[in-house]
């Protein structure tokens, strides 16, 4: 029986996934994910494409916030930046797998600029400057009418290989989630890096870091790089999966959609991500079956739908905040370690 | 010439409504430390409140002023109590986040109950617009301008001259002594939530009754953040100086360079402010210590 992880060596320290059980687990995982478009019904795969766009995009504001305490409220205009970068360049003929790391690359330089104020002040200062950019963003959006289509919207060509176009969901599940596997790798192995130590420094407290010789400029910038490269990816992914957009869908909702699957899964890893965007992706779906059950009763409740989203949203940060603030990934570390211990308990 | 000085005195009118808000904002962040993103919501909830008791319940709009600045009130001490004490000590960014949970409850809550529709609440003031000459000040801008700042000389007689005044900025400058003097801090804490919401909802209800009533109203509080910003987060003079400031250049810039530039030149102020004055212009330089 294992009761705990015992590091003995830095090397063990140092591993990416701490037990060979683990291993195993994400084999069995990964196996299962591949072959979903193979069983799965067209509902679970479509919802399943959301949550992997989610995701990504939910690693990208974990490592801003979670990792680096930089706290940002333009994450939703991020997405838009890659969603219209890729639109633009897939019109030109760009093909997607040049495509996605510029919508990357575009947005992670946009962050940086977002990311600017953080060199002068931070916490709620920084929060104010986010917030301001994501209206600047958006009003963005709305008027450079020859590049993001202005309120009507813009379409985004499909992503093709060779032949192969990814069309619908079964194929564009493969897109989403070979970005996201990758990109949360990435994630994990951040954290190992001296940049993913200097984030977790500059969080717990910046002045000690910089005594310590991080250079807290530099890492604010990448902090926020990093994270809106994700969000670039998100949006460039989210655009050829709906192959069209609006300015409509990257309000500010949206980044606190973002903030709360950062919150509820846990701060600062990668399984909260995953575990956030999951779970946030499913509280609206549950609510509408529970509003589509009751409609029979309540007949005006469907209208109420995106309100009460929008309530449960801020609901369940609070909550969470409140009563759990590592969120589902300590819950589940909880469970494992029950489950592990049984039938001794802890 | 005559244009000018007509976008000039609608924006600083105006401004006066936007210190309102920015009171509202800067009360919670000297005395708890806490910015408060709900600002706009908790506004846009009271006039919904006043609304609801004039209309549907057919009040007075005195007595529906009243009745809704009890039920916001109420709230407040809800929300200090079930979320804000749990959460101190907590880093500033967790509670930041559950103001912005906040919002978002308020946010939905209200258009579930009331729905997105524009309402136009019945006025609190009379609509005398005033004519010099050939410039028109329309009289809800004025009467508006005219109860903001009843309303900001009489928070600072208060904060001035009154004990509980005192106690509250006792309590905002050094809590640990303020306790040891013997002032309760958790009511002091309770009573700025309070005043904070009861600010905001009169500035919620003017606005909604010159410029009607929708989910909307609460971005009106968006724009305050630049005001905020430019004066300095905890400075009371500053916020009302800045808010006359960006209510001035707000309507000039709709004047001369249209309507949409409103939406978008306060948050390029922030942005500028923040990385190259960012204390503001009155706000305290805070000095870090390990």
């Amino acid at each position: 029986m294992r009761t705990g992880i015992f590091h003995e060596t830095f090397k063990s320290d140092e591993r990416m996934w701490a037990v060979p059980a683990v291993r195993l687990w994400l084999l069995i995982g990964a196996l299962v994910l591949f072959t979903m478009p193979l069983w799965s019904g067209d509902y679970l795969l479509a919802m399943a494409c959301i949550v992997g766009i989610h995701i990504v995009a939910t690693l990208g504001l974990n490592i801003t916030t979670g990792n680096a305490g930089l706290i940002s409220l333009s994450h939703g205009a991020f997405l838009g930046v890659g969603c219209y970068t890729v639109a633009w360049l897939g019109h030109r003929g760009v093909p997607f797998y040049l495509t996605l790391p510029a919508a990357g690359l575009s947005t992670a330089c946009l962050g940086v600029i977002v990311g600017l104020p953080s060199l002068r002040v931070k916490g709620v200062y920084l929060a104010i400057a986010t917030l301001a950019a994501h209206f600047i963003l958006t009003f963005v959006f709305r008027e450079w009418v020859s590049v993001t289509g202005g309120v009507p919207g813009t379409t985004i060509p499909r992503a093709t290989l060779g032949d192969f176009v990814f069309v619908g969901d079964r194929r564009n599940f493969y897109l989403i989630y070979g970005c996201a596997v990758i990109l949360a790798i990435a994630a994990r192995n951040l954290a190992r890096t001296y940049i993913g130590r200097a984030f977790v420094a500059v969080r717990d407290r910046d002045i000690s870091a910089e005594i310590l010789g991080v250079d807290l400029l530099r890492t604010k910038l990448q902090a926020f790089a990093v994270g809106a490269f994700y969000a670039g990816v998100a949006g460039g992914l989210l655009g050829y999966f709906y192959g069209a957009i609006t300015p409509e869908y990257f309000v500010l909702t949206l980044s606190v959609f973002y903030l709360a699957a950062v919150i509820v899964g846990g701060l600062g890893t990668v399984l909260g991500s995953i575990l956030g965007a999951a779970f946030m992706t499913f509280v609206p779906e549950a609510l509408r079956l529970l509003v589509n059950a009751s409609a029979h009763w309540f007949p005006g409740v469907a209208g109420l739908l995106l309100p009460m989203g929008q309530a449960v949203f801020g609901l369940l940060i609070i909550v969470f905040l409140v009563c759990e603030p590592h969120g589902l990934s300590a819950i589940w570390a909880r469970v494992r370690r029950v489950i592990h211990l049984w039938p001794f308990r802890t | 010439m005559t244009e000018f000085i007509e976008y000039s005195l609608l924006g600083i009118l105006s401004g006066g409504v936007m210190a309102l808000i920015a009171l509202s904002f800067v009360l919670i962040y000297k005395g708890t430390g806490v910015v408060n993103f709900a600002v706009g919501e908790v506004m846009m909830l009271g006039a919904y409140f006043y609304y609801a008791a004039t209309v549907t319940f057919e009040l007075a709009p005195i007595a529906a002023l009243l009745l809704a600045l009890v039920g916001i009130a109420v709230l407040a001490v809800f929300f200090e109590r079930l979320v804000l004490r749990p959460l101190s000590g907590q880093p500033a960014v967790a509670v930041l986040m559950a103001t912005i949970g906040m919002a978002s409850i308020i946010h939905g809550g209200v258009e579930a109950v009331w729905g997105g529709d524009t309402y136009s609440p019945p006025p609190l003031l009379p609509r005398t617009p005033l004519i010099f000459s050939d410039i028109l000040i329309p009289g809800a801008v004025l009467g508006n301008f005219a109860v903001a700042s009843i309303l900001i000389a009489g928070f600072f007689a208060f904060f001035r001259y009154t004990s509980v005044g005192i106690a509250l900025r006792a309590t905002a400058s050094d809590p640990v002594t303020a306790a040891t003097l013997g002032i309760d801090i958790n009511a002091a804490l309770r009573l700025t939530w309070i005043l904070s919401a009861l600010v905001g909802t009169v500035a919620g209800i003017l606005i909604a009754s010159s410029a009607g009533l929708s989910p909307l109203l609460a971005a009106a509080a968006m724009s305050v953040f630049a005001a905020i910003i430019l004066g300095g987060l905890d400075s009371i003079a500053g916020a009302i100086v800045a808010s006359l400031l960006i209510g001035w250049v707000e309507a000039l810039a709709a004047g001369y360079l249209g309507g949409k530039s409103r939406d978008v030149i306060p948050f390029v102020v922030v942005l500028v402010i923040l990385v190259f004055k960012p204390y503001g212009i009155f706000g305290t330089r805070t000095i870090e210590r390990l």
